[in-house]
């Protein structure tokens, strides 16, 4: 397999306009002919098939949730980044390009972050056109906060709901192009398997999750909007229903994954309550511009935090990182948070979380001003825990959260697969080892609105397509598998649910390949997941039948593929012998515990293609140059 | 605690429903209201039986896609909370609870608890929408909105789109619903251009879908999760009549 990432030549500065200029172009009679699939409707799925759609593409576009609003990036809270410099405080495209790169801890494409940062502002003022509300000052103007990793305030937000508000804003561009007829909407079905045609992704296989019919769609290109996997560790802040399955299926296919064990792990959620728990709750990041971390000082401090003066306090990432304090990145926040309630200085019940206090906020500011910056955080943390965080600081602990992994892209977003373009969370692109908040929406809308729109073009400008439409034989032939396998999983009567195996497998994920790792714990996390696999496929019991909605079914699907894709997140950390961003190997750490990088042998994206059932993945690599930010210890303090 | 759950059961939306009786022990009051539902479904499979069919995702109360009527309220007894914010600890030991799929002539259930709710989208693509071309757009500051206004849009703007208010509705109305996005985009100056048209054309899907009128009971705004308030029903039909007249934009 050759890894071409296809980046211009040419001053960074220069890189995406030059390169705009050199793809070639469809013209506006001929977009029509054109037919393309976009599977998933969140920020990055919906903003790319509205936009292929104003311009003319015929567009197909398919969710799992019963409607295209519902995607997971509308619980996305905090903020989105744009370098707007709207606040005078030394904010520019090469702040924000440097800051992301560092953030990433030099594990991303400087190319490719160049652009993002460069877009940034434009996607704000779309957003802001389509009537998007935005939180704004008395005189009318955009307001902004500031978020981890950065020492400029350049997000962007909507109360706590900016994610709803930036999808509802997608979704309404993408309801106005079904409604003109450019772009056709099948919610409630999901992708089962991708057809390549001659080396070509040429369609999709899909199950109607209403009726259970399996069928199949062709198109000129393919493209994969369907989010992270976070959800490998059962317990993480994504919905329910996020999944692997689009990505690994088509990882099958021969497109290659890249650096699947940059996972990232949150550092403010509701600490577990108990072992019925279904999902983790997220408080936002942006929680941390007037909350103040703290745990007691003495271990095993049990009195109320009202009663622990101050002098007993260790406000621990003010401590250790003056310059950023509480706002650190999140990995670095949430290793230091686990490091506390490690040595015993836990809060609450559990003894499981640390304090996010908004004491000295609501003292400075007045209890209205905080209600106002974080009201809806602030009820449905109330509402989950029972505990008033105006009168009781907040209980908080990291929790899988996103996955800066997916599958490689080259700059034009396109996978090892041509024709197959990944775009949002599922791909590996920009976020490096760790992704900085509030940049995840800047991503996703991005690549949907204003890089995808054009690369694709370039790719169906050039290539030449032979007739393919869902009688070819490929079709046929992928259906059949794919029906095998529904069958397969409801043959298995056995004894057990679904969730039992993906509960027992997050524990394994979440021990051995969560927060940090080491040798010995891979390997034995290696060996058990095949164990799980293997019990899961003699002793699942899946209800039902698959000719009517079924959520078993849907659920033992995507099970089945995080039982498989977990080894490879563990091949992916145990090959990766150094520390970075949210990989944290505990054989290399520097003496103050931050991560220790290799970049002598790591400096690269790992790349794995799969090569058969039973067969171990094989390893390339994308070397990873640093022409402009120097690569450097990360410091925060 | 021990309850015991009332859950309408239906195999698919041709087929006729009833209500069937678990008895349900060994809950915590900790747990959610659909943390709950898990392990009477997990009970059910190890079972045999299938388990009972109800939508959630985000369980965090914004994607918008749980939602069943609980003891006859949409969402429960708790006000402006999703039914996946719901915690036991709001019902007592030995409580009867009864649920129901959101009924509506508009939503007809696809199975047990879960309805098909896509009339609401094709009301969005009536017209709930401001028309603008990736990369047309002017700097975002370019265009002034008074706090005032940015706040009043956001409070429109929140609507997770459940459809609770045409559940709570006797008359089976989705007014809430399009009232919040009218108002929403009819609260800043980007959607000015086609403020009447969008009122005059969502309201129109809204008919042809079989909702009913709004006779201005007010049960959906108690319901809404989001407290949207009614008061923006009163500015979809200042916009409609607008509309109506002729005012503005085309029909």
């Amino acid at each position: 397999m050759e890894l071409r990432a296809r980046i211009p030549a040419g001053p960074i500065q220069q890189k995406w306009d030059t390169h705009r200029f050199e793809m070639k172009l469809v013209s506006p009679a001929n977009k029509r002919k054109y037919d393309i699939i976009v599977v998933g409707s969140g920020l990055a799925g919906a903003s790319a098939s509205a936009t292929l759609g104003e311009l003319g593409y015929n567009v197909t576009c398919f969710c799992f949730q019963d409607s295209p609003r519902r995607a997971h990036s509308i619980a996305a809270q905090g903020g989105i980044n744009a370098a707007k410099n709207y606040q005078n405080d030394g904010d520019s495209v090469y702040r924000l390009f440097y800051d992301t790169v560092k953030g990433g801890d030099f594990r991303s494409r400087e190319a490719n972050v160049y652009r993002l940062a460069e877009i940034s502002t434009a996607i704000i003022d779309q957003c802001v056109a389509q009537g998007v509300p935005f939180a704004r000052e008395y005189g009318g103007q955009l307001a902004n906060r500031s978020f981890g990793g950065a020492q400029v305030s350049r997000t962007f937000y909507a109360r706590g709901q900016t994610g709803q508000q930036l999808l509802l804003g997608a979704y309404q561009a993408l309801a106005r192009e079904v409604a003109e007829g450019t772009v056709k909407m099948y919610p409630w079905t999901e992708l089962l398997d991708i057809v390549v045609v001659d080396g070509r992704a040429r369609g999709i296989v899909v199950r109607d999750l209403v009726s259970g019919k399996i069928s199949s769609h062709a198109a000129h290109a393919v493209v994969l909007a369907t989010g992270g996997y976070a959800n490998v560790f059962f317990l993480s802040t994504n919905a329910k229903g996020c999944n692997v399955t689009a990505t690994w299926r088509a990882y099958k296919r021969g497109a290659a994954f890249a650096n699947p064990c940059f996972t990232q792990i949150h550092p403010t959620c509701i600490p577990q309550a108990g072992g019925y728990q279904s999902k983790l709750t997220l408080m936002s990041e942006s929680l941390r511009n007037d909350g103040r971390i703290w745990v007691p000082e003495k271990p095993g401090d049990n009195r109320p935090a009202a009663q622990i003066p101050e002098s007993e306090r260790d406000y621990y990432l003010e401590r250790i990182y003056p310059s950023f304090g509480n706002l650190t990145p999140r990995d670095v926040a949430s290793r230091r948070a686990r490091e506390m309630v490690d040595s015993g200085r836990g809060i609450g019940q559990e003894r499981n979380g640390v304090y996010l206090d908004f004491r000295d906020a609501i003292q400075r500011l007045g209890r209205e001003a905080v209600a106002e910056r974080y009201g809806n955080l602030f009820d449905m943390y109330r509402q989950i825990t029972g505990e008033n965080p105006y009168v009781v600081p907040m209980r908080i602990y990291p929790a899988p959260h996103y996955t800066m992994g997916g599958l490689w892209v080259d700059y034009n977003l396109m996978s090892t697969v041509p024709g197959l373009h990944v775009i949002g969370e599922a791909n590996f692109s920009d976020h490096g080892a760790n992704r900085l908040g509030a940049s995840a929406l800047m991503q996703g809308l991005a690549d949907g609105y204003f890089i995808l729109p054009y690369t694709i073009g370039d790719y169906l400008a050039q290539a030449k397509f032979d007739p393919v439409d869902e009688s070819h034989a490929a079709f046929r032939e992928v259906e059949l598998q794919v029906e095998a396998l529904t069958k397969r999983l409801l043959d298995v009567n056995g004894s057990s649910s679904v969730d039992t195996f993906h509960r027992e497998l997050g524990r394994v994920m979440w021990d051995r390949c969560g927060m940090s790792r080491n040798e010995s714990g891979l390997k034995e996390a290696l060996a058990k997941i095949p164990e799980i696999r293997e019990r899961f496929w003699r002793d699942v019991r899946v209800t039902g039948t698959g000719e009517s909605l079924n959520q078993e079914l849907e659920r033992a699907g995507r099970v089945a593929d995080f039982l498989e894709f977990a080894e490879l997140i563990c091949v992916d950390a145990l090959d990766r012998n150094e520390s970075c961003g949210g990989h944290f190997r505990e054989e290399h750490q520097t003496d103050d515990g931050e991560a220790k990088r290799d970049d002598d042998r790591f400096a690269h994206v790992s790349v794995w293609e799969y090569t058969g059932r039973g067969n171990a993945p094989a390893l390339h690599k994308e070397p990873l140059e640093f022409e402009y930010v120097q690569l450097a210890q990360r410091s925060y303090k | 605690m021990r309850i015991a759950l009332h859950v309408w059961r239906q195999v698919n939306a041709g087929a006729r429903g009833g209500f069937e009786r678990y008895d349900v022990p060994g809950i915590t009051e900790h747990m959610s209201f659909l943390e709950m539902l898990d392990v009477v479904n997990e009970r059910l499979v190890e079972q045999g039986k299938e388990p009972i069919a109800f939508e959630h995702d985000c369980r965090e109360g914004i994607c918008g896609s749980c939602g069943m009527v609980i003891n006859g309220e949409p969402h429960g007894p708790v006000r402006r909370v999703t039914a996946c914010q719901l915690h036991m600890r709001s019902f007592a030991d030995g409580d009867e609870i009864w649920l129901e799929p959101w009924r509506a002539r508009a939503f007809p259930v696809l199975k047990d608890l879960v309805v098909d709710r896509s009339a609401l989208d094709r009301i969005i693509q009536a017209g709930g929408y401001i028309s603008v071309r990736a990369g047309s757009a002017p700097d975002a500051n370019a265009i002034l909105i008074p706090k005032r206004n940015a706040d009043m849009a956001f409070d429109a703007a929140t609507c997770i789109g459940c459809g609770a208010c045409v559940a709570a509705c006797p008359n089976g109305s989705a007014m809430l619903f399009s009232a919040a996005k009218i108002a929403h985009l009819a609260a800043i100056p980007q959607g000015e251009p086609e403020r009447f048209r969008r009122a005059y054309q969502m309201v129109a899907q809204m008919d042809a879908e079989g909702f009913g009128s709004c006779t201005n009971h007010g049960a959906c705004e108690v319901a809404c999760p989001k407290e949207i308030s009614i008061d923006f029903i009163a500015t979809l039909n200042r916009d409609l009549v607008r509309a109506e007249l002729g005012w503005g934009a085309e029909r």
